[in-house]
């Protein structure tokens, strides 16, 4: 029945002014672009190159990009620079993806119960929120990761326990200002369970905004992979990540500075291609806040 | 006034206690607890271990453990480094100066750039420079700080050579002058981030000031837009900023950590590094309570200022 009701007064999506806004903003389809072709580039690319990104060749160490059969020049190692680019990206993107999952999930959590329920359950899951914040996030992700067991899995957990608040934050101002609207009253009034309100009634509502932060926390799950893979506390070679590559790249910064510019633009066009997307989400879902 | 401080001051007060509780959970998740750097040691039998949890109350129950940590924390006991054996406080202390000047001076930039930017992309709002900034600040908070500063370390020092790789001073010159120009680098590149974000909150403060009623009356009586900008819509856009200092500093220490990796700044970020690296956790635990309790109190302070300086705020 609903589903009936809602069909018949669905637009096709594509169709939606929401879409039309999103895509006539300029920045957000750059970024689309760019994030497909380096999502595209890092699943197909290694079965395109003629080299293995653990192939060690020492004939060929230091080779410099756009020169000879290393299209972006090898490493120390002789390894190619390109095949582990690849590599590294999968698994980049990859924990930046899933820490965003885990995040959002999280943060939506947290938000909507404090929204929903307030009192002190609603403070002191809110107190907690900015207990979290008053860390600086990159000394609690490195001294969790630091006691932990390094792997792609545990530090895709421990950025997202590190990076949830913000979401909560966005969720709970959002309940909060939709638990007095007609509709929750109503669903109240024909006895539908708190549950229920919450998840089925009040949250398909404040889907704008969370869509937006979840953009944004894909950008800053994945700088912070890199900044702890780069400190070295992060993915453990001999996998690759973005963040990995760069670590050890300083002392080579006179001979081969290709080893530390090339996956710094990576990263770089990753986070920069999420940005401006959940830029382009913001205005399209006409989601309010400050512009940063 | 007083009212708010006392509200302000409690709402602090029960911050510090969350805070305190997460840092004791983070303690505990470390693999053998507040006993990791015994269990290193290899003429340590499972013996001792047991005799030294006893000493050391680890058998009690946790919230009376948490009791006891926090009471020492209160007192100034803060424990000592497994490396030298000083105590904490005095280790965060020797390294919180070089971190002070580089988070003071990359401040200042932030400030100086961001405040400009943000005013003149309100004042000429959709024109080319505003539209280059918003999409500069974007780009701006996608860099990874460290890859920036390699960047500019391979661009200043290496090939033009016109300033020093890493330190925060020439072994042999204690000069100012010599310590201005290894500080160049490193404000420069953690000041990066913070122009970005400064100079959005600013071009959104001006926007939101140009547009109340007392601009309006200030036109009216014929002032020059020159003056309007700089006695009106200024000094009330600053305002809401010095609540911003506040809220950027646990991002402003995220950023320092790792300038003072890439430049070899001897500040807590090096120090919490070090640390990191040899498992001296008494250590790594201090600066990770140090660095929340200063963003605590640091909030406060920016709220208590505001509070002075608008009398809506301390009245209301």
């Amino acid at each position: 029945m609903t589903a009936i009701v809602a069909n018949s007064r669905q637009e096709r999506w594509w169709n939606s002014r929401t879409a039309h806004r999103f895509m006539s903003h300029h920045l957000a389809l750059i970024g689309m672009v760019m994030i497909a072709v380096l999502t595209l580039a890092c699943v197909l690319g290694p079965y395109l190159l003629p080299y293995d990104s653990l192939h060690i060749d020492l004939r060929a160490r230091f080779a410099p990009p756009f020169t000879g059969h290393h299209y972006l020049g090898t490493d120390p190692l002789g390894r190619d620079l390109a095949a582990r680019l690849f590599m590294a990206g999968r698994i980049s993107l990859l924990v930046g993806f899933s820490a965003m999952l885990l995040s959002t999930l999280i943060g939506t959590l947290v938000g909507v119960l404090a929204g929903y329920r307030g009192g002190w359950l609603g403070t002191t899951l809110m107190r907690t929120v900015d207990g979290f914040l008053s860390f600086p996030s990159i000394f609690l992700v490195l001294a969790l990761s630091a006691a932990l067991k390094p792997s792609p899995m545990m530090i895709t957990v421990v950025i997202a326990a590190t990076s949830w608040m913000e979401v909560a934050r966005i969720v709970e101002a959002e309940v909060r200002s939709l638990r007095e609207r007609e509709f929750v009253q109503a669903g109240r009034m024909l006895g539908l369970s708190g549950t229920h309100i919450m998840f089925r009634e009040i949250l398909p509502n404040a889907m704008g905004p969370i869509i937006v932060a979840a953009t944004l926390t894909v950008a800053r799950a994945i700088l912070m992979e890199a900044y702890v893979s780069f400190l070295g506390y992060g993915i453990q070679p001999p996998l690759p990540s973005w963040g990995n590559m760069l670590n050890g790249a300083q002392q080579y910064l006179g001979t081969a500075p290709w080893l530390a510019i090339i996956p710094g633009a990576a990263i770089t066009i990753a986070v920069t291609s999420f940005n401006f997307i959940g830029d382009g989400l913001r205005d399209a879902l006409d989601v309010r806040g400050d512009h940063t | 006034m007083r009212g708010f401080l006392l509200n302000r001051l409690s709402q602090s007060l029960v911050l510090l206690l969350i805070v305190s509780v997460i840092g004791f959970v983070v303690l505990n998740l470390i693999p053998g607890g507040p006993l990791a750097q015994f269990g290193l040691d290899p003429s340590m039998t499972q013996d001792d271990l047991d005799r030294l949890r006893e000493q050391l109350g680890l058998n009690r129950p946790l919230w009376m453990q948490y009791l006891d940590w926090a009471w020492r924390l209160v007192q100034g006991d803060w424990g000592h480094s497994f490396r030298d054996g000083a105590p904490v406080l005095d280790v965060i202390g020797r390294h919180l100066v070089a971190t002070l000047l580089l988070m003071g001076s990359s401040t200042v930039i932030a400030i100086a750039i961001g405040t400009w930017i943000g005013i003149r992309g309100a004042t000429h709002r959709y024109s080319v420079f505003d539209y280059l900034a918003t999409v500069g600040a974007m780009v701006a908070l996608s860099i990874p700080t460290f890859w920036f500063g390699l960047v500019g370390i391979y661009v200043f020092s290496l090939r033009l050579g016109w300033l020093p790789a890493g330190n925060m001073y020439t072994i042999g010159d204690g000069s100012a002058l010599n310590y201005l120009h290894h500080l160049i680098m490193p404000s420069i590149v953690l000041a990066l981030v913070h122009v970005a974000i400064w100079s959005r909150y600013m071009r959104t403060a001006t926007l939101d000031v140009i547009s109340q009623e007392f601009v309006k009356t200030a036109r009216a009586k014929g002032l020059s837009e020159r003056r309007i900008l700089m006695k009106h819509v200024v000094g009330n856009a600053l305002l809401p900023m010095i609540t911003l200092a506040g809220m950027q500093l646990p991002s402003v220490l995220t950023g320092a950590l790792v300038t003072e990796t890439v430049f070899t700044w001897p500040g807590m970020g090096r120090l919490f590094l070090d640390s990191l690296g040899y498992s001296d956790y008494p250590v790594v635990m201090g600066l990770l309570m140090f660095s929340a309790i200063l963003v605590v109190l640091c909030n406060l302070v920016a709220d208590i200022v505001v509070a002075i300086i608008d009398p809506r705020i301390r009245l209301s």
